[in-house]
């Protein structure tokens, strides 16, 4: 079937859709957007298997062939990601049952979560530069739904923010592919690499710099990096846990991915300034990030500023494009991904028992709650990439390919970076689940026990993926491969090229 | 004082009709002049804002008992129907279907699936502005 890689798409858009006339029915909503994500998971795995078996699939959709119409491209590196939000939008949809309320849930809750799907999948899948864009807005609008939804005062003041941010950061996109359009006259990635190498045969044209760094400073205000992350810390601490879950796990990577797109595919014939720029800038986030994450005696607050250090990790080994590098940031993307929901949904139930995020005020909870305790600690262990479980290899790669290129200072500091972030978490498991246990108001009716599913799900992924690194890594490298070798990506789609 | 609407009551019910009218027109000229879904659907919502602007609230929802947020899904289900028919016959996704077809009135006719995506845009786009009008013109 030639339109295997639109059904990650297709099937949240209809079950989105569906379940707007079932608003009022909150468990037939539960069971539909439950089977549909269930499905959407087996797919995008068979999608992923289907890639590895014969190379990256294309799609010109509505028959029109390559640079002229939309083609959605799955490579390694976007069927792996989609896959990836496939079971963390999974992990979030059950957290939701038990804690998102029925209010939230009769007012179109599961319909906008089904719409982020279709915005964070259709992004990682489309091969067209303006598509990318409708595909942000879907996703973004979604989030504005998701962000506002249930009206408390910090979710409208925050909102307010978000929205404000994401709507200059849009029209800076929307001018940033104008300025493209202007020069190479195309809108398709493929396409528009080929023209940008055309042009730049001898020396880079200064405009086509011009632009990298618009499309740096625009995907940077989705993704979050060093000096255009200042929204962030407030506006993913408004919302409840199982969307901010949502949210650090997909929103963000989506802008990470988007510069890896342009950086790798467009803008990799003068890397002395524009990925020089890049690595100064992720190196500058993991400060910033690490700054954040030491400073806070909040639950949620540490965990965002870890958000801000990932994604500074990940794009310093995109910057320094070894392939031992690009491999490191994929599979630490992956691992971010799945160990990010983890972490703000076992952070909810810490909230949820204790009523408030606040450190201080918080100890002693492994006594009543080990499950909780302990699952806590692995995820908080293979964040910091603690050797057999997952972040330990990304972060290696990315530091091997660091000193690869020579950028010892940049690698330095990826390193040193663990540990602070280490410091981090563990300041959440040792002021929290260590000391003398207290009791806190209201905690019997948190059902801790169905609430554990989600996250206890996403760490035995954590911890599989990281054991049997051995297995993933030749998905890995392909998709490294892809991002190192931009002609198999415009072979693949401009046929005739 | 009672204020007498009869002037902008009667003038309505007649202009009502000519521009729901024109919206059609506009709509089904899309092809090729033009208008299309977006446009005809912005008129035809323009006209139940000229019968809401004439009468109040109630009178309009008896007038139209229609569930404006329902008529969003519908048309998004439209529109994603015509694109994942094409999954059928084993074409891309979104691609379409042309012919010429002789109507029992209307004589030789050009049909193609590309009317039926704009029909969902059509419904989408009146169901989007109404509930915004309403929401906002209920809400006290």
């Amino acid at each position: 079937m030639i339109n295997f890689l639109i059904l990650p798409i297709l099937i949240p858009l209809i079950t989105g859709v569906l379940l707007i006339f079932a608003a009022k029915r909150i468990m037939l909503q539960r069971w539909i957007a439950g089977l549909s994500s269930v499905i959407t998971i087996m797919v995008s795995a068979l999608l992923v298997q289907k890639v590895r078996n014969d190379g990256i699939q294309t799609l010109d959709v509505s028959s029109w062939e390559a640079p002229f119409g939309i083609t959605l491209v799955s490579d390694m590196m976007s069927a792996i990601l989609v896959l990836t939000t496939s079971i963390v939008a999974f992990a979030c949809l059950i957290y939701s049952f038990w804690s998102i309320g029925e209010d939230r849930e009769k007012f179109y809750y599961y319909a906008a979560f089904n719409f982020l799907i279709v915005g964070v999948n259709g992004a990682f899948t489309t091969g067209d530069i303006f598509n990318l864009f409708v595909f942000f807005e879907v996703m973004l609008m979604a989030s504005y739904v998701l962000l506002v939804l249930g009206g408390k005062k910090a979710q409208l003041r925050e909102s307010i923010k978000y929205i404000l941010v994401n709507v200059i950061s849009s029209a800076l996109f929307v001018i940033a592919v104008a300025y493209l359009y202007s020069v190479v006259g195309t809108l398709n990635m493929a396409h528009i690499s080929v023209r940008i190498s055309e042009i730049s045969q001898v020396a880079q044209p200064g405009i086509i710099t011009v632009i990298a760094v618009l499309f740096l400073i625009v995907f940077g205000l989705k993704g979050a990096i060093f000096p255009l992350y200042f929204w962030m810390p407030g506006s993913y601490y408004a919302p409840p846990a199982p969307i901010l879950a949502l949210f650090g796990a997909l929103l963000t990577k989506v802008g990470v991915y988007s510069i890896t797109r342009t950086y790798t595919l467009f803008f990799y014939h003068d890397i002395g300034f524009t990925h020089q720029l890049l690595s100064i800038l992720a190196i500058m986030s993991i400060i910033v990030g690490v700054i954040g994450a030491i400073a806070y005696w909040d639950v949620k607050k540490i965990i965002i500023y870890n958000i801000i250090v990932a994604v500074g990790a990940i794009l310093f080994g995109i910057s320094a494009m070894t392939p031992d590098a690009l491999s490191g940031s994929i599979f630490y993307l992956v691992h971010d991904m799945i160990i990010k929901a983890a972490l703000f949904l076992l952070a909810g139930i810490v909230i949820a028992i204790a009523g408030t995020s606040d450190l201080h005020k918080i100890s002693g909870l492994i006594k009543r709650y080990p499950g909780l305790g302990w699952t806590f600690f692995i995820a908080a262990l293979a964040l910091a990439g603690i050797p057999p479980l997952s972040g330990f290899i990304g972060k290696l790669l990315i530091v091997k390919g660091g000193f690869e290129a020579e950028q010892y200072w940049g690698a330095g500091i990826v390193l040193m970076s663990s540990l602070l972030v280490l410091f981090s978490i563990m300041k959440i498991f040792i002021n929290g689940f260590w000391g003398t246990p207290r009791a806190y108001n209201g905690e019997d009716k948190v059902p801790v026990g169905k609430m554990m599913i989600a996250p206890v799900i996403l760490v035995v992924m954590a911890v599989l993926y990281g054991v049997g690194s051995e297995f993933v890594y030749p998905y890995i490298s392909q998709a490294a491969e892809t991002l190192a070798n931009p002609t198999i990506y415009i072979e693949a789609v401009l046929k005739e090229y | 004082m009672k204020t007498n609407d009869v002037i902008l009551q009667t003038a309505t019910k007649v202009v009502l009709f000519i521009i729901v009218l024109f919206s059609i027109h506009i709509f089904f000229a899309g092809h090729y002049t033009p208008g299309g879904g977006f446009v005809g659907g912005l008129l035809t919502s323009g006209a139940i804002v000229l019968l809401l602007l004439a009468f109040d609230m109630k009178t309009v929802s008896k007038i139209l008992p229609v569930n404006y947020i329902h008529m969003i899904a519908i048309g998004l289900l439209f529109s994603i129907g015509t694109g994942a028919g094409a999954l059928l016959f084993n074409v891309p996704f979104l691609t379409h279907a042309f012919g010429h077809v002789e109507l029992p009135v209307l004589g030789d006719t050009s049909l193609h699936t590309a009317t039926l995506f704009d029909l969902g845009v059509f419904l989408v786009v009146v169901g989007v502005t109404m509930t915004i009008i309403q929401t906002i013109g209920e809400d006290e």
